[in-house]
């Protein structure tokens, strides 16, 4: 242990850190989902989620899903809500239906403000 | 001379009856065999006809119509179509334009017309509650915001139906409550609230007499029945098993109870994330039998004369429907009309059944005796279909 300790200098993280920024781009391009993929997955958004949150996302039973809201929680706990579903409300585990690839992707297009109501 | 006078005038006059009767076939026509679509794409709905099967028109400019549901004036002449964005608007099936269009609320779930039609109820998300309009102006007559005990935002509302004697009848989702609204005084509404019914109610049906408010609960196991002929009893519980169990399925899509099948004098309902239909007797409310059907069912709906029940399913497995025997309780018909079945509606004597196919942008109609599917209508990703039968059935 305390050798793993000494050999990982600050240095070291640093670069690792670095490398692992630079890693992550890359991991989302290597999953990157295909147009037909991501056309099913909008679809799904609008009209299955849609049941739920609104197809304009504004929010029905469940809370609303436009990035204005979800800016203000942890990106990985949309993750592991829409894997995972969520105790005590009616939020489904997706894992059986979507990848935790598609799920991402579905994720970031939340974020990124092209969901929902223009 | 006269001779070449003759006919001319005999065609004027063929032509002067012709023009007649075709204007005339043009503008009277009654409403029993009309109905709305729901075309949730571009917030349109189209007008049909169950004789001819036909579509008849489409109207436009209805808003966010992602969770849509309609009620219909006692004439049958007018459909309120409620919205997800909390638009209530009115349309003329007759003249197939909108007459009125109120955004009443931010998010809404549905509505419901009071007995003698002149009041028209909405029930809403945000902000939480129940607003009630005049049915002739869309003018609000009552605020009901769903303010509850422990919380200083208003529950939403799920589960609004209209009871005999101006009465509504709702479930308060966040609150674990039923109110019951008297709007015999429109300036005076008579609230009687029943408190810790059980945890998130998620919709309700009344019974086609209009004596039993049913309310369904996600969060525990169990149903709420409300008898409105002894409301000094208060709410009942019922069917302790009937929910979700200790295993929990994913529930994928919520069941609604709307659908919920009386026939037979047995209660047909929904399994809550099982892929069951649950039958009930009416007489003790006791479970009798539970159906094993293709997935976890949303509308268990009752052909009108109660001998057979049709069944549509939650995504994933949302490509079938299947007709239940209500005798053998046998599942008889399984059919697959293509992807995303999201409702049905029977003609108001139940010889054919119109099916919304959701991403085959289709309206099927079938025969509900031989099975056999008798027209395709082209529509915009449709969803609720509402036939004008529905202006006299209590709840609906």
């Amino acid at each position: 242990m305390r050798n793993t300790k000494k050999i990982i200098s600050p240095k070291v993280l640093r670069a690792a850190s670095f490398l692992l920024a630079l890693f992550i781009p890359v991991c989302t391009l290597a999953s990157e989902i295909n147009s037909h993929q991501q056309e099913r997955l909008i679809h799904l958004l609008k009209h299955d989620c849609g049941s739920c949150h609104g197809l304009t996302l504004k929010g029905g039973l469940g809370p609303s899903l436009l990035s204005e809201r979800l800016v203000t929680l942890p990106r990985e706990l949309v993750v592991n809500t829409i894997l995972y579903g969520r105790n005590g409300t009616p939020m489904p585990p997706w894992k059986t239906i979507l990848t935790h690839r598609e799920v991402e992707w579905l994720v970031d297009y939340l974020y990124s403000g092209d969901a929902g109501e223009k | 001379m006269k001779n070449k006078i003759y006919p001319h005038v005999l065609k004027g006059i063929a032509m002067l009856v012709l023009s007649l009767l075709v204007s005339a076939c043009g503008t009277i026509r009654g409403t029993g065999d009309l109905g709305v679509v729901i075309e949730r794409a571009d917030g349109s709905v189209q007008i049909i006809e169950t004789t001819g099967r036909t579509s008849l028109a489409r109207v436009d400019g209805l808003g966010d119509l992602s969770h849509a549901s309609v009620v219909f004036s006692r004439d049958e002449r007018f459909a309120y179509v409620f919205g997800r964005d909390g638009g209530l608007t009115k349309i003329d099936v007759l003249q197939n334009r909108i007459v009125k269009r109120v955004i009443q609320s931010g998010n809404s779930i549905g509505g419901a017309i009071s007995q003698d039609g002149s009041l028209i109820a909405v029930s809403n998300y945000k902000p939480g509650g129940v607003r009630i309009f005049n049915a002739q102006t869309l003018e609000m007559v009552a605020d009901i915001p769903a303010k509850y005990k422990g919380s200083d935002q208003a529950s939403k509302v799920v589960g609004l139906v209209d009871a005999p004697g101006q009465y509504f009848v709702f479930s308060l989702y966040d609150a674990g409550e039923i109110w019951v609204v008297n709007m015999q005084d429109i300036n005076n509404p008579q609230i009687q609230k029943f408190r810790n019914i059980g945890r998130q109610p998620y919709d309700g049906l009344i019974t086609p007499d209009g004596r039993y408010y049913i309310t369904g609960l996600f969060g525990e196991d169990g149903v709420v029945l409300l008898d409105m002929w002894n409301l000094k009893s208060g709410p009942k519980r019922i069917l302790n098993d009937y929910g979700r169990g200790n295993e929990k399925m994913p529930v994928y899509k919520m069941p609604h109870l709307e659908g919920w099948a009386v026939a037979n004098n047995r209660v047909f309902m929904p399994g809550v994330g099982r892929n069951e239909v649950i039958v009930v007797n009416k007489d003790n409310w006791k479970q009798e039998n539970r159906i094993s059907v293709h997935g976890q069912p949303i509308f268990v709906m009752s052909r009108p004369d109660g001998r057979h029940i049709w069944v549509n399913f939650a995504f994933p497995r949302n490509d079938t429907i299947q007709v239940i025997d209500t005798i053998s309780m046998n599942v008889i018909k399984t059919i697959k009309p293509g992807k995303a079945i999201l409702h049905m509606e029977f003609t108001p004597r139940g010889e054919n059944v119109w099916v919304s196919v959701r991403d085959n942008d289709q309206i099927k109609v079938f025969d509900t005796d031989s099975f056999e599917e008798l027209q395709t209508l082209p529509a915009l990703k449709p969803s609720g279909i509402f036939f004008t039968s529905r202006a006299h059935k209590t709840g609906l």
